[in-house]
């Protein structure tokens, strides 16, 4: 589903999409995505920060005509999410019917597929984020 | 300090051109232009466009058009900034006309957007959002802007209805302008009928996929009196002002602000020594409903929160207070993406001219601003002209 | 020395976690399109269209993680065991160790011994723990199995998984091996050729040449060898393809149905394959009390079994509440038709 396919492109934002990592500035200023200059402060001293994956969501909405390559996907809820740290970022929310979406409804962070380049291109993994999962009764 | 006029304008109908070329709409755009100033050359080209690598496979489209136009060996070169590359061209121009560089500058925006396949349009559209952070998790330039339309609703109690009116707005106006892709009027029961493409953000809340091309030429009064264009037809780049935001929506400090319009704005404001109550008509980015609302109140028109209140007021309208979208806006005359800051300048120049069509003609226009936006707001033009 | 597995120092599990998709078809709305009425399960999971294998095997891991509290760069090997991968050439372990930081002083492989992939995974695991080689290591076994659009095993292949970490045994480890033991035969009742979209299988040649042979002797050797009876485990695990085989199996070795029962989850989320006993322990380690003793029995078609003893011990007390519980999973569900799991299983050509 939709070439070309880049490889070192997505490559090297791995780690930072599997598991949420963005940055810290010396200040203890807080960014997602990490940069070279803080975007507070503009230090230049900005280290990898680990975020719990905890958040709410902010606004959302359902992609009905999403960019080519994403097509088999569709319907696919998209939000902004404001981590527990405070940094906001855009993400898809997953497992989760739209109807049950709702401001500062409470979720977490997932590691979930985003895009496959065809039937023999690379498998995007990143961050998505769904409800908070509770604890079921039978 | 010397002083940019424009004395030429000239475009073709936005549309869905499927005999014309990106060279044939623009050298199209471009020679009426100079026919409208009576000119048969020039001494250099800005190109507005946005993604004409991906639409249609071409680059370079300074040397391509001014070759196809006949210009000759002249410096040519292309002007992006997303869907604000048109309203960025036009300032290029100026700036090279006022740098005293250049005396006679010709600006042409131009977007063929139709050949592509539409979701793969969906896709070059948000090349100008972030790739890494935004499209890599299939943001749309819809989706973004529902996620912004949704918080606005929230925050200032508006429903989609009340949004609605921005297209209905856009649409009646653009019914009388034969250069509109949409020349009909719609109601609010239209917008509300339409299909959602990003929830809350149904089809008619947004700006169609299209082709087009505008074009402008500026000069110096000084050089526009030696070549002999008539004064009725000169009006004045009186104020420019530009400004980016964050590329990513979610880094955003506040995402009901149009930050980067705000500065532009108060820029052009300076420079051209106005205040928004001066000026006589808007003509705004609403690629999306929303984003007119937004605008509004950037540009100081209304406080903020209260954009969407102008359109319940129906002071948006040409006999309102404050008349946006005169010939259609975006989404009634259409957004041929990197040719919208050009079509815009073109209508502002016919209004402050009295050139514009029957009925939609703002009653003596002196003052006339453009706003042009790029990305979710990360990269806005704001233009203010002036009847000479 | 027999013929029992045993490492050279004691090892144990320090923390273990299990992932089910949320969604679920039911056997009769399968059966529904098929003109099918009789099932050998209830209903099964279904992989969300943005889960394979990987992301699976990211979420057990993570419990897994969560229970075990140690730094993810501690763990020396990451073992994937599945029959799934969603690349045939390219390591799956590989995108799991990224995700949980456990990069890059490790190994990383998969397995593939149809269902039993991940057993064997954890046999690796145990060996090189108990080795020495390494102090942790971390098995996963996971799938999202296919079946044939209309053949039986379309009732029952499900996806899910589950990860355990093993180390040295000490206080710290929640439950540890006494010993394990594999039996393997060649013995062709199930499998799937290259790049073939589903697996075939000998029909009822797969239950008492495969399954039942592999199980009943393993677990048999097992508890001879150990100088142990049924009498002397609190819960038995075994695979389950479907709910009766494992019933079927327990009650040859003697093994009452209460014991197998609640790590008996087939019939509600489907054959896991590579992830079934896997998952099927977990459960039974979020109930289990310190001392209880766990026969643990895998199976794989081609064929073969893994069997483990295991003792719960008292650190499973304050373990087991660090992360979701596999039935907090089994009981989150959403129920799909046959279109949407169509689509969810890319059965449409688009």
């Amino acid at each position: 589903m939709g070439k070309p396919m880049q490889v070192a492109r997505h490559w090297r934002h791995f780690r930072e999409k599997y598991a949420l990592v963005g940055g810290k500035c010396e200040n203890g200023h807080l960014m997602f995505p990490k940069r070279e200059v803080c975007p507070v402060c503009g230090s230049r001293n900005v280290e990898e920060y680990q975020f719990s994956g905890r958040g709410k969501v902010v606004s959302w909405t359902i992609v009905r005509n999403p960019p080519s390559g994403l097509e088999y996907y569709r319907p696919y809820p998209l939000a902004l999410v404001q981590l527990e740290e405070g940094p906001v970022v855009l993400a898809q929310l997953t497992d989760v019917d739209p109807e049950e979406i709702d401001f500062g409804m409470e979720v977490e962070m997932v590691t979930r597929k985003v895009r496959e380049f065809d039937e023999d291109g690379i498998i995007l993994y990143s961050y998505k984020f769904r409800p908070v999962l509770k604890p079921q009764k039978e | 300090m010397r002083k940019a006029v424009i004395i030429g304008a000239g475009m073709v109908p936005v549309g869905e051109h499927w005999k014309l070329s990106l060279r044939d709409i623009a050298v199209e755009a471009l020679l009426n232009a100079m026919d409208d100033a009576g000119i048969d050359r020039v001494d250099s080209l800005y190109v507005g466009n946005m993604a004409s690598g991906s639409f249609v496979e071409q680059e370079n489209l300074g040397a391509l058009i001014a070759d196809w136009a006949g210009l000759g060996h002249i410096p040519a070169v292309k002007v992006e900034a997303a869907c604000a590359s048109g309203g960025a061209a036009v300032q290029e121009g100026a700036k090279a006309v006022l740098s005293g560089l250049e005396d006679v500058v010709a600006v042409v925006g131009v977007e063929k957007m139709t050949d592509a396949w539409p979701s793969d349009a969906t896709r070059y559209l948000a090349y100008a959002a972030d790739a890494d952070w935004e499209l890599f998790h299939g943001a749309s330039f819809v989706a973004l802007n529902a996620l912004i339309m949704r918080l606005y609703m929230k925050e200032y109690g508006y429903t989609e209805e009340d949004l609605a009116l921005f297209a209905v707005n856009a649409h009646a106006n653009g019914a009388k302008n034969p250069y509109a892709m949409f020349k009909r009027s719609i109601t609010v029961e239209t917008v509300m009928k339409s299909p959602y493409v990003a929830d809350p953000l149904k089809l008619f809340d947004a700006s169609p996929v299209c082709d087009g091309s505008a074009a402008v030429i500026i000069t110096t009064p000084e050089k526009a009196k030696e070549l002999g264009v008539p004064k009725e037809k000169w009006v004045e780049i009186a104020g420019m002002g530009r400004s980016i935001d964050t590329i990513n929506l979610a880094n955003r400090e506040d995402f009901l602000t149009l930050k980067a319009a705000k500065v532009a704005a108060e820029r052009a404001y300076k420079m051209a020594g106005v205040e928004a109550k001066d000026i006589d008509f808007f003509e705004v980015h609403d690629a999306f409903t929303v984003m007119a609302a937004l605008s509004l109140e950037a540009l100081g028109v209304a406080e903020k929160g209260k954009g969407a209140m102008l359109a319940r007021e129906g002071q948006i309208a040409i006999d309102g207070d404050y008349p946006i979208q005169t010939m259609g806006g975006l989404k009634s005359r259409g957004h041929p993406v990197g040719a919208t800051g050009v079509y815009q300048t073109v209508e502002a120049v016919l209004q402050l001219r009295g050139e514009a069509p029957e009925g939609i003609q703002v009653p003596d226009a002196e003052v006339g601003l453009t706003q042009n936006i790029g990305g979710t707001g990360s990269n806005i033009t704001v233009n203010v002209f002036r009847r000479v | 020395m027999g013929k029992l597995l045993r490492p050279n120092r004691e090892v144990g599990i320090v923390g273990y976690g299990a992932y089910v998709p949320m969604y679920r078809i039911k056997a009769e709305e399968i059966g529904r399109v098929w003109g099918i009425s009789s099932f050998p399960i209830q209903e099964k999971s279904v992989p969300g269209l943005d889960e394979d294998t990987i992301t699976i095997g990211i979420e057990a891991a993570r419990n897994a993680l969560k229970r075990a509290k140690i730094d993810p760069k501690l763990i020396r090997a990451i073992w994937l065991g599945t029959e799934s991968k969603p690349y045939a050439v390219k390591p799956s372990g590989t995108v799991i160790a990224e995700a949980i930081g456990a990069t890059p002083d490790l190994d990383a492989a998969d397995f593939e011994f149809a269902c039993k992939a991940g057993t064997e995974a954890l046999q690796a695991a145990i060996g090189f723990v108990g080795s020495g080689m390494a102090d942790y290591a971390m098995a996963i076994g996971a799938d999202t199995s296919q079946g044939r659009p209309g053949d039986h095993l379309e009732f029952t292949a499900s996806a899910g998984g589950a990860a355990y970490i093993i180390g040295p045994k000490s206080s710290d480890t929640l439950a540890y091996f006494e010993a394990s033991y594999s039996y393997v035969t060649d013995t062709p009742d199930f499998w799937r050729r290259q790049h073939e979209h589903y697996p075939r299988h000998g029909n009822r040649f797969t239950g008492e040449p495969a399954y039942f042979h592999q199980i009943i002797n393993a677990a048999k050797t097992l508890m001879e060898e150990l100088d142990y009876s049924p009498n002397d485990f609190d819960y038995a695990v075994f695979h389950q393809p479907n709910v009766k085989f494992p019933l079927t199996a327990a009650k040859i070795l003697g093994i009452p149905k209460e014991k197998v029962l609640p790590g008996l989850l087939s019939g509600i989320i489907g054959n896991t394959y590579s992830g079934a006993t896997l998952v099927g322990v977990s459960a039974v380690l979020d109930i289990a009390k310190p001392g209880d003793r766990i026969l643990w029995v895998s199976f794989g078609s081609g064929a073969g079994s893994d069997a483990f003893s295991l003792v719960v011990q008292d650190a499973i007390e304050e373990k087991r509440d660090l992360a979701p519980k596999t039935m907090d999973y089994v009981n989150r569900k959403k129920y799909i038709d046959y279109a949407l799991y169509a689509k969810a299983r890319r059965k449409y050509i688009v």
